[in-house]
């Protein structure tokens, strides 16, 4: 490595190796630029979303026809699922946040395995265009996100290649887990033991685990879909004499430990922000990385509560209530953690700030509620209901996308070298915030009133919750659009930061140059104290 | 809370109103301490932070009360869902049947109706069968749901109303284009007034009347075995080809992929009930039927063709 010596104090920005422009990004085994290299991908894929959640809502503004017809409608809620969920937030805080700051969280120079890393960025993107693909190959895709089986087998969208997608993408999932086990096992720093690791690196290698082990269940499903189209052996389509049943088990032993994955990386980017803007260190650090574990434990064993309705015999049905109540404490535990650590602070009013304590607030109705969808007898009522639609965006938006901008607004001087807009940036959160809650929360009431869900048209009894959503959907699109621009428009043209810790942060991130080198320390640090040290 | 009519309706919303109850206890609570804090020790008020060690015993504290209230929450979802579970041995057996995008249900007097009469105060005992995909039987008054699964024989679900009234059927279970016209009624009726329902002999098909008007007849084989889900009355383009104006025309279909002309007869009409994909109507897609072999008599057949006759009048 003769370029280290040349790379100093040259940020990882401006740095010019043996590639130029965007092929010193793409081919660029830097863990830093793979991680904005997916930020890049997610931002463009997100939009694309987030219109198609737009008109969605736009035509639900009225019964009936009002700007697309059924197959269009059917089709945009499919495409819409199956990008937020398998291309924003399953890889989300980890591809980003984990690829940039876990190697300087913990002291290292970059993760264990650089160039498995870029390859991981590369297998996303081939995913990506396998699933789109294939969605758009046999016709406009109506199956929803879940492809349950018989449906999926029936329309001319066909289910096998969506599958292979979701592989892909899951391979690009289980090698950044591993990287990322290995990383946190053999790379920290001097001095860094396992009780002097930040939280968000713990939650990394909580969700790492997950990703190892989960993930692999597409691949069984995948093969067993296999059998089933090319072989002719019955599997899920009773046709065949199959069990539609069996596909939806395998679909959630999977999909429900992903729920994990989204969320965990979240609640530690939260307990990373919240210390550093109150001056003080965590309250229950120990109580939050035991959490984080047993979270990412007992949540294999609950997948089942997907599907109370679903014609399962009753027996597994309460065991299954029963253990999700139980994964309910640790979150529980987590949202007492954080307030209390913000008591007798010295709270620095920051947009990071506010975007973790709306996170708390919007992630506590997200768990509350999921606790109606928990119970069985009120599960009963409201499966398959709004009210769930509105309870997952409360968890993976609220949770996962409120942790993530938190995050963004956190991190953004150090990634970038440039503040963002202060006051924008709080015009925007506060403009989102408010759209974000008209819009969910009627679904609640139109949920408990019996609306199901992937309805294009519905009754005039749910006319009234449906326009108030509409109008949150306009104000909170409006509220991002604030919010990407003024990020966008200040990774290029913002104040620039004088010297490296704007924020006063005390975790190791801090102590490299802003923005990074190359190789993020020209010595590597010793650590001797714990994380959240304020005095 | 909403609309009630079932003997589930209390054991359910008892459990809704625990659980409810304590989630706004806490939202409430955690949510205006936040705001106290964020108040109270804003930079600008509490220029020093103070640091507080952590306590095991205020951490066990906030694991042990959650984890109390929750079994509790367990302990009322569990009491107010066994019922659903335990239909009884007495009671009135329906089939419902489900296919894109309808519902019927048959009774064990042969009767088929596409709403679901029943009486009040009364177990019903609906076993659920679908034909083609998943549905889900859905009534928001009563508190039940449960999916309709191709190839699941036994699955059953069961109620008792309380009221007399009205109420309506969902499927909940997303299942294609349609999906959100998939929608029935439960009438609850009083018993003598279902009885006579029931045993209503005009309803049963085989007698026909020779006055009887055979198109309007027909028209009700039609309404009940949901064909206008997918075909219009008015000439407009649904899944399938419209009824209107179309008996006695000449059409072009798709035979073993073979474009040809045919004549829209009763020879037609009876194959395309049978055997839907055997000729698909130029501009649309196969599979989308399916045969209603055993769903629809012979007899109710030549009925529905009176009717399309009608149609051109």
């Amino acid at each position: 490595m003769s370029e280290t010596t040349t790379a100093k104090h040259v940020s990882f920005l401006e740095y010019k190796g043996k590639y130029k422009g965007i092929l010193g990004w793409i081919f660029s085994t830097d863990h830093k630029r793979v991680g904005l290299l997916y930020l890049y991908t997610m931002l463009v894929f997100f939009s694309i979303a987030a219109i198609l959640g737009l008109l969605m809502k736009i035509q639900l503004i009225a019964p009936g026809y009002t700007i697309m017809g059924p197959q269009t409608y059917n089709s945009m809620f499919t495409v819409h699922g199956i990008i937020m969920i398998f291309i924003i937030v399953v890889p989300g805080l980890p591809a980003v946040f984990g690829n940039f700051f876990l190697p300087l969280m913990i002291g290292a120079k970059d993760v264990a395995f650089p160039r498995l890393n870029l390859a991981s960025w590369w297998i996303y993107i081939i995913g990506i265009l396998v699933v789109l693909s294939s969605q758009f190959l046999g016709g406009w895709p109506d199956t929803g996100w879940t492809f349950y089986a018989p449906y999926s087998f029936r329309t001319p969208a066909n289910v096998l290649p969506a599958l292979f997608g979701a592989f892909i993408l899951g391979f690009s999932s289980i090698l950044t887990g591993i990287n990322f086990v290995v990383t946190i096992h053999r790379m920290r720093a001097p001095g860094m033991t396992w009780l002097k690791m930040p939280l968000f690196p713990w939650t990394l290698y909580a969700t790492a685990w997950i990703q190892v082990l989960a993930t692999p269940v597409i691949g069984i499903t995948l093969l067993l879909t296999v059998m089933e189209r090319v072989l002719g052996v019955g599997v899920f389509d009773p046709a065949l004499g199959g069990d539609p049943i069996l596909y939806q088990h395998l679909f959630w032993i999977y999909s429900h430990p992903a729920v994990y994955i989204m969320i965990l990386p979240g609640m530690g980017a939260i307990s990373e922000i919240l210390p550093v803007f109150s001056r003080k260190s965590i309250y229950g650090y120990k109580a939050i990385v035991l959490s984080s574990l047993a979270i990412a434990f007992v949540g294999y064993f609950v997948w089942g509560h997907h599907m109370f309705t679903s014609g399962m015999s009753g027996r597994a049905l309460y065991a299954f209530s029963f253990l999700t109540f139980l994964v309910a404490i640790p979150s529980a535990i987590k949202v007492f953690n954080w307030v209390a650590t913000i008591h007798k602070g010295s709270l620095n009013l920051q947009t990071p700030f506010y975007w973790a304590t709306s996170f708390i607030f919007v992630f506590m109705i997200g768990g509350l509620t999921g606790l109606v969808l928990g119970s069985l007898a009120t599960n009963v009522h409201v499966h398959d209901t709004h009210f769930v639609v509105a309870h997952f965006h409360f968890i993976v938006f609220g949770g996962t996308g409120y942790a993530f901008m938190a995050a963004l607004h956190y991190w953004f001087p150090k990634m970038f070298g440039r503040m963002y807009d202060a006051s924008w940036a709080n015009i925007g959160w506060a403009t989102f915030f408010g759209g974000f809650l008209t819009l969910y929360l009627p679904m609640f009431a139109l949920g408990l009133q019996g609306m199901p869900r992937r309805y294009y048209d519905y009754l005039p009894e749910f006319h009234t919750g449906n326009i108030i959503s509409s109008l949150g959907a306009i104000l909170m699109i409006a509220g991002a659009l604030i919010v990407i621009t003024n990020l966008v428009r200040s990774s290029r043209h913002g104040e620039k930061v004088t010297g490296k810790n704007p924020w006063g942060g005390r975790t190791l991130e801090w102590e490299s140059d802003t923005p990074p080198t190359l190789e993020n320390w020209d010595e590597i640090p010793k650590v001797t104290e714990g994380p959240y040290d304020y005095k | 809370m909403i609309l009630g009519a079932s003997t589930f309706v209390e054991g359910v919303d008892n459990a809704f109103i625990f659980i409810l109850g304590i989630s706004f206890f806490f939202l409430i609570g955690i949510t205006l301490t936040m705001i106290i804090f964020i108040y109270r020790y804003n930079q600008k008020r509490n220029p020093k932070a103070t640091q507080v060690k952590d306590s095991v015993t205020l951490e066990l504290t906030w694991t042990i009360i959650p984890l109390i209230l929750v079994l509790g929450m367990f302990y009322y979802g569990y009491v107010g869902w066994i019922p659903m579970k335990s239909p009884p041995d007495e009671g009135i057996e329906v089939t419902a049947n489900a296919r894109m995008w309808s519902f019927n249900f048959r009774y064990e007097n042969g009767r088929v109706s596409d709403k679901l009469y029943v009486p009040v105060d009364t177990a019903i005992i609906v076993n659920l069968n679908a034909l083609d995909v998943l549905h889900s039987f859905y009534i928001p008054a009563f508190r039940i749901k449960e999916d309709m699964v191709p190839g699941l024989p036994g699955n059953r679900t069961w109620f008792q109303a309380t009221k007399t009234g009205t109420f309506t059927i969902f499927c909940s279970e997303y299942c294609g284009l349609q999906h959100s016209y998939m929608i029935s009624e439960v009438v609850v009726m009083e018993q003598d007034e279902f009885w006579e329902w029931y045993e209503d002999p005009d309803a049963m098909v085989p007698v026909i009347p020779d006055d009887a008007n055979l198109a309007l007849l027909g028209r009700q084989v039609v309404e009940r075995n949901g064909c206008l889900a997918c075909h219009s009355l008015d000439g407009s383009t649904l899944i399938g080809p419209t009824f209107a104006g179309k008996f006695g025309e000449t059409i072009t279909v798709i035979t073993d992929g073979q474009e040809r002309q045919i004549v829209y007869d009763e020879e037609y009409v009876i194959r395309s009930i049978y055997d839907p994909d055997y000729d698909i109507t130029l501009g649309f897609r196969p599979g989308q039927m399916l045969s209603y072999e055993g769903e629809i008599t012979e007899q109710e057949v030549e009925l529905i063709i009176e009717f399309l006759k009608s149609l051109n009048e």
